[in-house]
């Protein structure tokens, strides 16, 4: 999906000089901002830190960890996805472009859920699997949470990956052959990295928005970081507070993921 | 039709989806008319703030273009589910409180409008970025000339902008509006009944979770597929006018 994603890391990414900071207008302006900020230490309600910082940091680290967990994993299986779109013959490209649509077309959270209840509900009557070493696993919720995210980034990747193969240019692929380079070296030293560099800013809008997509795996009752701001409001009654920590944090990892991507582009050159 | 349905073993199914009760078909027809209602009013609450977003980003002062950066850098950061429930409970709050404040009780908020007002903020956002890119596309000589004309400025965004950036805004919006159907499905975490909670409900209260899930994935498909086609006409009845580029890149 074109636009607002990719315009996520544009915005992030803006780097501002000190100088262009330093206008009378944004000194004020972070004036009021850092008043808003003493206000807030002051006035709102914060003695619920202490008790709830190791389940606090427990549940940021699970958001992470599922966030890096599925877009590598969703990454790996979105490459496949858009190279049997771009060039597979019918019988790969009509079902990766099924997959692609399906799971584009459906909320995530009904995706999540369907997974979760679903084949939690069919596993258990399925005597071999109930008695495999894999049972332990499949009793808790975590592996439906890293699936389903996993199967949406590469939902969304396998589109746009669709494109960054198809707009390679073709006289280097036909160079590689030239020289007689076997397919697979053609694929793995030109087409892809090319491929890669070409969406990176892409990538990163995507990676910002599967970050945003992670809290509703609380849903599903794993704990990440969301779920520890509700509980900290269904325990104590307070709302506002987890809810703005929480937000800020989010701020906060997305921000370094457009830093990433922003070193990652310069040092391929993607960004001129 | 039943003996269709027999043998393949769909006939519980078919049962459980049939629109009358003791059927839950009903059930979800009234939640993918909620979610409609819901993604069609954040839609185009979201269009408003987005076109007064984009002329302030674009000719506003200093301060305001300062504040929209704030305000989109923010929302897009930020997950939906986290901005519902702090946009959720600041409306009640505001409300309750103007509501006190005039001496009335503790007012109950619609779940329509709150989902309108919660999702058309995080809309506006997208918005606003989308409806400035394509303003900006437009050769802005189109613009100088109407200003020369001395046409006012309400005028010209209805006479020159908006037409001509139509076909700029189309896909953006378009993708928007599929975000803004999709985006209804949170409003099942604060407990609005659209379609994917009545849909987890009916599953959940006669454990038939895969059939209940798969026919709203299909409703959802229906509607998604529905607005590609919907959209491809208003983006083809917005290039009117404007030559082909088809064969021009090769």
């Amino acid at each position: 999906m074109g636009p607002p994603r990719s315009a996520v890391v544009a915005g992030g990414g803006q780097m501002m000089g000190w100088r262009s900071l330093m206008q009378p207008h944004r000194i004020v302006l972070m004036a009021l901002f850092a008043g808003l900020v003493v206000w807030c230490a002051i006035s709102l309600r914060w003695d619920w830190i202490p008790e709830y910082t190791p389940l606090a940091i427990e549940g940021a680290w699970r958001t992470i960890w599922i966030l890096v967990v599925t877009t590598i994993a969703g990454f790996l299986l979105a490459i496949p996805l858009g190279l049997a779109q771009a060039i597979g013959p019918w019988y790969l490209s009509v079902p990766a472009k099924t997959f692609c649509t399906i799971i584009r077309g459906t909320p995530l959270l009904l995706q999540i859920w369907l997974l979760y209840y679903g084949l939690g509900s069919l596993f258990p009557q399925i005597p071999w699997i109930r008695g495999s070493e894999l049972w332990p696993y499949l009793r808790q919720a975590w592996p439906y949470a890293v699936l389903a995210l996993t199967l949406s980034y590469a939902g969304y990747e396998g589109e746009v990956m669709r494109g960054a193969f198809a707009g390679v240019n073709k006289g280097q692929l036909e160079a590689a052959n030239a020289f007689g380079m076997p397919r697979f070296t053609m694929f793995r030293r030109i087409w892809l990295p090319q491929a890669i560099r070409n969406v990176l800013p892409t990538l990163g809008g995507e990676t910002i928005l599967q970050l945003k997509a992670t809290p509703l795996v609380a849903t599903i009752t794993v704990v990440e970081a969301y779920a520890v701001s509700s509980r900290v409001r269904s325990d104590t009654f307070i709302v506002y507070e987890p809810l703005l920590l929480l937000a800020v944090f989010y701020m906060i990892i997305a921000g370094i993921i457009a830093l990433l991507f922003r070193r990652f582009e310069l040092k391929t050159g993607s960004r001129a | 039709m039943e003996l269709i349905l027999d043998t393949l073993g769909l006939a519980k199914s078919a049962e459980l989806l049939s629109l009358s009760p003791p059927g839950w078909g009903g059930n979800l027809l009234r939640g993918l008319a909620n979610s409609l209602q819901i993604a069609f009013g954040a839609f185009g609450f979201g269009l408003l703030i987005g076109l007064f977003g984009a002329s302030g980003k674009l000719y506003g002062g200093v301060v305001i273009r300062d504040l929209l950066a704030i305000y989109t850098t923010v929302i897009r950061a930020v997950p939906e589910l986290v901005l519902i429930l702090i946009l959720y409970y600041v409306g009640t709050d505001l409300i309750n409180q103007a509501a006190s404040a005039m001496g009335y009780g503790r007012v109950e908020i619609s779940g329509v409008v709150a989902g309108i007002w919660v999702l058309g903020i995080v809309q506006g956002a997208y918005a606003t970025e989308v409806l400035r890119g394509a303003i900006q596309a437009i050769p802005h000589g189109q613009i100088e000339a109407a200003r020369a004309f001395g046409m006012p400025p309400f005028m010209l965004m209805r006479r020159v902008t908006i037409p001509a950036m139509m076909s700029y805004a189309t896909p953006g919006l378009a993708n928007l509006w599929l975000i803004a159907t999709k985006d209804t499905a949170l409003l099942a975490i604060v407990g609005f009944s659209e379609l994917t909670l009545e849909t987890r409900q009916a599953a959940s209260s006669t454990r038939a979770y895969f059939t209940f899930f798969l026919a709203a994935g299909a409703l959802y498909m229906i509607v998604t597929l529905f607005s590609g086609a919907v959209f491809g006409r208003i983006e083809k009845w917005a290039r009117r006018g404007q030559p082909s580029l088809r064969g021009a890149g090769k």
